[in-house]
């Protein structure tokens, strides 16, 4: 897999099905539906539970706007996703491609999905730190390495965000 | 840690009965009370007055460090370096104060940071 800005887009190339498929699971990871420790963390109170007004507002204002937000995130994401749905063979390697201006939709999913799966899986320290477990055995294994796998592709979008100027040649 | 300024101690001007009153015979040839001005430091406690709101970010396992610093970043404007010392406070110590003042504004930055997934939450200053 290989990385590149390449003019208004960030280009992933040399996606291998497997990695594809990850991609293609973010928007449903990112979706807390049905996990309440996953909701918890999304929705988390805006007090440390003295200020109960400032809370229940909180819940009846800003959360649906939270929720609208990170929808639209994850939305964007998915219309990005569809350029993995080619005709293409089954196992060729895939390139995806994503507008600058979409770059901030994709760390808001790419985090989203990650604190998800973790609130589900209640992953520790140590597990969340081990980058070189292998994705293969048990499902939660799969899962930490999709935690790890979505953290790399933020790491990368952040450099590219932070090297960008505009008008900068590639 | 970010802090507004604490409140300068005010100095007062207040005018009160001197304890022994002064003899202005000598010019007049009778006896007179004069008022002596006196100046005294204001005490009064800074509970007495109001409070500044907090801005409080918690510590996540799972957020990126260069992700949270580019939240300060955004969040607050601040520089690089003062974002990155914010962020490794909060990785080290748990939490870091990353702003404090007043209650309306303090609301709309845990909002923002709510928006980029951090665990803020807003405190009163004890």
């Amino acid at each position: 897999m290989e990385i590149r800005r390449c003019h208004d887009k960030i280009e992933i190339s040399e996606l291998d099905p497997f990695l594809a498929e990850l991609l293609r699971q973010i928007p449903a990871s990112a979706d807390p539906k049905g996990a309440s420790a996953a909701e918890q963390r999304l929705f988390s109170p805006p007090s440390n539970g003295t200020e109960t007004e400032l809370c229940a507002e909180w819940k009846l204002y800003v959360e649906p706007e939270l929720r609208r937000l990170f929808q639209t995130a994850t939305q964007t994401v998915a219309a990005d996703l569809e350029q993995l749905n080619g005709s293409e063979k089954t196992f060729a390697n895939r390139t995806l491609r994503i507008p600058w201006k979409h770059a901030d939709a994709w760390l808001s999913a790419l985090n989203q999905a990650r604190l998800v799966i973790a609130a589900k899986y209640n992953f520790s320290d140590a597990e969340l730190s081990d980058h070189f477990r292998s994705p293969i055995g048990s499902r939660r294994d799969l899962s930490l390495f999709q935690v790890n796998f979505y953290g790399f592709l933020q790491e990368c979008i952040l450099r590219e965000v932070d090297d960008w100027k505009p008008g900068r040649p590639d | 840690m970010s802090r507004m300024p604490r409140q300068g101690c005010t100095w007062v001007v207040q005018t009160r009965q001197s304890e022994g009153p002064i003899d202005a015979s000598s010019e007049k040839g009778g006896a007179t009370t004069v008022e002596q001005p006196t100046i005294e430091k204001d005490t009064r406690a800074e509970e007495n007055l109001d409070l500044p709101w907090l801005v409080i970010v918690h510590n996540d396992p799972v957020n990126l460090m260069s992700y949270v610093t580019m939240v300060f970043q955004r969040v607050f404007g601040y520089p690089r370096e003062k974002a990155e010392r914010h962020m490794l406070e909060v990785h080290h110590k748990g939490r870091s104060i990353l702003w404090s003042g007043m209650r309306e504004r303090a609301e709309l930055y845990v909002q923002q940071l709510h928006g980029y997934l951090l665990l803020a939450t807003l405190e009163k200053a004890i």
